[in-house]
């Protein structure tokens, strides 16, 4: 036993050492062979997919019909339903209600004014938990009136109102239809896996035929990308389920549909609620990049402010979107848990007594629309009245520019030199076929035979699809960053575990990093660290390194008081404590962790392809920027192919390792 | 009550405009609006002068590129900024389909061209001729490129050949991408502030020669033949030997829009404006904070003449 595990891992090195020395002199040998071929795919042999994929969404755009229903109607059709709701939360939030249209249009009724909109809110607050939550949320509010982004915050608002229920629901569906035919999970999966990995880019075109141009169109692509984690905590949640309950329920003689609303769905609520979470912080995350295509709001403030170099005022949006998040995600928490409370106490008074909240809401809405007329303070908050920290934030980056450029570049020089550079010759020197072998006994190693044959087959896809070296260095800024971002957040998640106070001000720093979007660092980084792979690699680790963080607090704190104890009693210091017990019971979610930060990393790539790296991320974006729906597709199904390798292959060893510490599968 | 009064003054004003209309829809014209000033203003003054010509005009918030999907479909209607330089090839794949028409120049011209802040001048003290860039490519070097010269292109997608012109010209710089025009200008911004060397790819009407003080560098000027034909140019062997070619902004529309809007297409087709108003104008909203609307106001007022002249009747 001893001797053949040690042989295995002599191997093991060996292999490993054989495609390091491969990539550092790889390409001279292919050379000295005369087999170019090795190192750099032939172009004879790539199989032009992005060809058909074109002609194939040329066809459904301006073709495909059923029984003379042309596919591009059903989806215009779709778009018009969404945009109703739409169009009235955003006329009620934001442009008011309009009759006519251009120089005839007429203003009906306003907007709602910011103070009805900031005491709707703090009513709901109080409504779900208590006054606490109402001040938070009323400050949230309150902020985004102050620092002038109200307007473009109530429209951000809109669509998050539109899509987060669409998707919320949609996922919620489709997790229980995919809970009660098993066959159909199979079948849900890899779909979900594409959608969630699928840069938005790379599918951007091909909506905007279908659902047509503005705001529907972003919240289709909004609603694709954000949707997937609330129909896998759907399936998970349902399935975890305490079994006696689902016995008792069919006992009491309840009908399939009576079973799953009454019974199983309440008994969830609280795993489905995270779900809900989820599907919110993807809808703000997306902010930025619908914008792009007609969402308007704070996603278009943050861009328009970097175009013209105003870091302040790219900040404070940027903040804004943030504050926004808060809000509407401690308020649905609060909201979850309300609904999930049973109400045993009879409703006492009279109608008003019992509706005294939406009343005097409602009273207030209608009095500053009346009021308003003659003072419009109180239906717009007035421009006089708000505060920027704008210049602020501006002098800050110049002041770091002009003083610690020098230490700065210092830095970079020594990343890139003794980090970045090594890693980038290696991956881009290692042969193809080589490359693929690897994968395959990694894969067969670490999950059996159906691993290593979806290792080798998607690996493959990317060799004939032509883009083998931009696959190398998009798995180059991604490695790269990853060991960066768990080098870093793995103790930051450790600390934050053991020390309450550490795990506060981690917790804010984490959910901040997280909800704001990366163009608002963006251009500061590229300013101190100048266009280049470091300044791509800084960007990812920023963004990718929350879960990196979360997953390791999770961990540690889940860790067994009885091994705990165990442990101190047997005489460990708290050091040996950590290195001993907690550190390896934990070590599954570590890697879990590191699992959802590789596909961070991943889905930040397209935003790093704007500050010039030369990867997949950037091969999205020229085909977005010349609409060739084919090479964007391909190149987005590579990035895809990389993040089911690379998360297959990470739950499979995290598999491993609790099987190892006897935690059960 | 107030719904019937609002139904009776849009009846009212339809009349009034209608009359004088007849051929015309009264769909409101979508015009597609960016992310950078210039072409936000370009758009707004187009969109005010339809408005007096008495169209409905909707303003909608699209990508450069994407934009042509909605322009094919008849989503949008008229894209004010096709660049040239930038947005030629997907303009001709969105003219080729039929569905696109090419409606002629808006009367700015794109110079694209390597720029440098004039306190560069003191260290290479040739420029702007580009020889000097011959003699002191490593006052222009990072760690990362020295000894070879740094400059700062624009985005791939933005084509240029400076890699080719490098090479033709025997310059000693390395050509590094910025992924976007924001990361190109940061990166400016960053090496103004520290009086740092750097060149790179600038481009006008645009906010930042009227913010940073500097130039272009003055390379043979261009021609086709310059580009085609390697013989010809400073380097016997090798073509780009020359400078980037200067190109028309261009308006381009949705198909329909002539036989919709026959009107309005007209008074599309008639609209021009100069460098020289762009640029005041851009320099005005970018580095004054004038709002926009401002600024295409106060336009609109000192230029009646102009504008009513499109108008046709």
């Amino acid at each position: 036993m001893t001797a053949s595990f040690s042989r295995r891992t002599y191997i093991a090195w060996a292999l490993v050492l054989a495609t390091i020395l491969l990539g550092q002199f790889g390409r001279d040998l292919a050379d000295a062979l005369g087999m170019r071929w090795l190192i750099k795919f032939p172009s004879a042999w790539v199989i032009p997919f992005k060809t058909s994929i074109s002609l194939a969404m040329k066809w459904l755009v301006e073709e495909a019909a059923i029984g003379g229903v042309s596919f591009t109607d059903v989806t215009r059709a779709v778009a018009w339903l969404i945009e109703q709701p739409y169009q009235f939360v955003l006329s009620l939030l934001a442009e008011g209600f309009v009759a006519g249209a251009g120089k005839e249009a007429q203003t009906v009724l306003p907007a709602a004014s910011w103070i009805a909109v900031i005491a709707a809110v703090v009513a709901l607050g109080h409504y779900c938990r208590d006054w606490a939550l109402a001040a938070l949320v009323g400050a949230c509010f309150a902020y985004l009136a102050v620092f002038g982004q109200w307007s473009s915050a109530m429209v951000t608002l809109a669509s998050v109102l539109i899509a987060v229920p669409i998707g919320a629901g949609g996922g919620l569906l489709f997790g229980i239809w995919a809970y009660r035919h098993p066959r159909g999970e199979r079948m849900l999966m890899p779909v979900l896996d594409l959608m969630q990995t699928i840069p938005i880019f790379a599918y951007l075109v091909p909506i905007l035929f279908m659902f047509g141009f503005g705001p529907v169109s972003a919240l289709v692509a909004t609603i694709i990308y954000a949707t997937p984690p609330m129909v896998r905590i759907t399936i998970l949640a349902l399935k975890s389920v305490d079994p006696e309950l689902v016995d008792f329920g069919r006992m009491a003689g309840t009908t399939r549909r009576q079973l799953m609303w009454r019974v199983l769905v309440p008994s969830a609520s609280h795993s489905l609620m995270v779900g809900v979470n989820q599907v919110i912080m993807l809808t703000l995350n997306m902010v930025i990049i619908a914008s792009m295509i007609g969402a308007g709001g704070l996603g278009f403030d943050v861009l328009a402010a970097l175009r013209r170099l105003d870091i302040g005022a790219g900040f404070e949006a940027g903040i804004a979107i943030v504050v926004l998040a808060i809000a509407v995600d401690r308020l649905s928490q609060a909201f979850a848990e309300r609904m999930g409370q049973v109400h045993s106490h009879a409703k006492r008074g009279g109608w008003l007594e019992r509706h005294k909240r939406t009343v005097l809401v409602v009273a207030l809405l209608v009095a500053t629309w009346i009021l308003g007329r003659f003072l419009p303070a109180l239906q717009e908050y007035p421009e006089g009245a708000t505060l920027t920290t704008g210049a602020f934030w501006s002098d800050v980056v110049k002041y770091l520019n002009v003083n610690y450029f020098d230490v700065f570049e210092a830095v970079k020089v020594f990343f890139l030199n003794n980090f970045l550079v090594p890693i980038k010759k290696t991956l881009l020197g290692i042969p193809w076929p080589w490359a693929i072998a690897m994968l395959v006994l990694l894969g067969a190693r670490a999950g059996g035979w159906r691993l290593a044959l979806l290792c080798g087959v998607l690996s493959g896809l990317i060799a004939v699809s032509g883009l083998w070296a931009k696959a190398m260095v998009t798995v180059y800024l991604c490695g790269a960053s990853v060991i960066l971002a768990t080098l870093i957040g793995v103790p930051l998640g450790v600390l934050a575990a053991l020390n309450w106070r550490a795990g506060t001000v981690i917790g804010v720093f984490i959910d901040t990093l997280q909800t704001l979007p990366s163009f608002v660092y963006l251009i500061p980084v590229v300013m101190l660290f100048r266009v280049g792979d470091f300044t791509a690699v800084v960007a990812i680790v920023l963004y990718a390194l929350a879960p990196a963080v979360r997953y390791a607090a999770h961990g540690i704190r889940n860790v067994s008081a009885d091994l705990i104890e165990a442990g101190t009693v047997s005489g460990c210091t708290p050091r040996q404590l950590l290195r001993l017990v907690r550190l390896p019971l934990a070590l599954p979610e570590i890697m879990l962790g590191i699992n959802q930060t590789i596909m961070l990393a991943l889905s930040m790539l397209v935003i790093t392809a704007l500050v010039g790296t030369r990867d997949l991320g950037q091969e999205v974006y020229i085909a977005l920027t010349k609409a060739d729906t084919g090479r964007g597709l391909v190149a987005g199904l590579a990035i895809a192919f990389i993040a089911i390798i690379a998360d297959r292959l990470v739950n499979a060893g995290a598999r491993g390792a609790r099987l190892r510490y006897g935690l059960g599968a | 009550m107030r719904k019937i009064n609002a139904l009776g003054a849009a009846a009212a004003l339809a009349l009034s405009t209608g009359a004088a209309w007849a051929a015309d829809s009264t769909d409101p014209i979508k015009l597609t609006l960016h992310d950078w000033s210039g072409q936000l203003i370009n758009t707004k003054i187009m969109g005010s002068i339809l408005e007096e010509a008495g169209y409905n005009v909707e303003y909608v918030q699209a990508d450069y590129i994407a934009q042509f999907a909605g322009l094919k479909t008849g989503d949008l209607h008229l894209a004010m900024e096709i660049w040239e330089t930038t947005g030629r090839e997907a303009l001709d794949e969105a003219t080729a389909t039929g569905n696109v028409v090419n409606v002629g120049e808006t009367g700015l011209m794109a110079i694209e061209e390597w720029w440098y802040p004039s306190y560069m001048k003191e260290q290479c003290p040739g420029l702007p001729d580009w020889k000097a860039l011959k003699d002191c490519a490593d006052v222009f070097a990072t760690p990362e490129t020295a000894p070879n010269g740094r400059y700062v292109g624009g985005p791939v997608t933005w084509g240029g050949f400076d890699e080719e012109r490098v090479e033709a010209l025997g310059l000693d710089f390395e050509v590094v991408h910025a992924g976007t025009d924001a990361a190109l200008f940061a990166e400016l911004e960053s090496a103004y502030q520290r009086k740092a060397p750097i060149v790179l790819w600038v481009y006008v009407p645009h906010w930042a020669p009227a913010k940073y003080d500097g130039e272009f560098v003055e390379f043979p000027p261009y021609t086709p033949e310059c580009y085609s034909d390697p013989s010809v140019g400073v380097n016997p062997d090798l073509a780009y030997d020359c400078g980037k070619p200067r190109g028309p902004i261009w308006k381009a529309a949705w198909a329909g829009l002539k036989d919709k809007w026959p009107g309005a297409y007209q008074t599309i087709e008639a609209y021009k404006i100069s460098n020289e108003e762009m640029s005041a104008m851009v320099g005005e909203a970018d580095l004054q904070g004038v709002p926009i609307d401002t600024v295409v106001a106060n336009w609109m007022a000192a230029n009646k003449d102009r504008w009513s002249a499109w108008i046709k009747h």
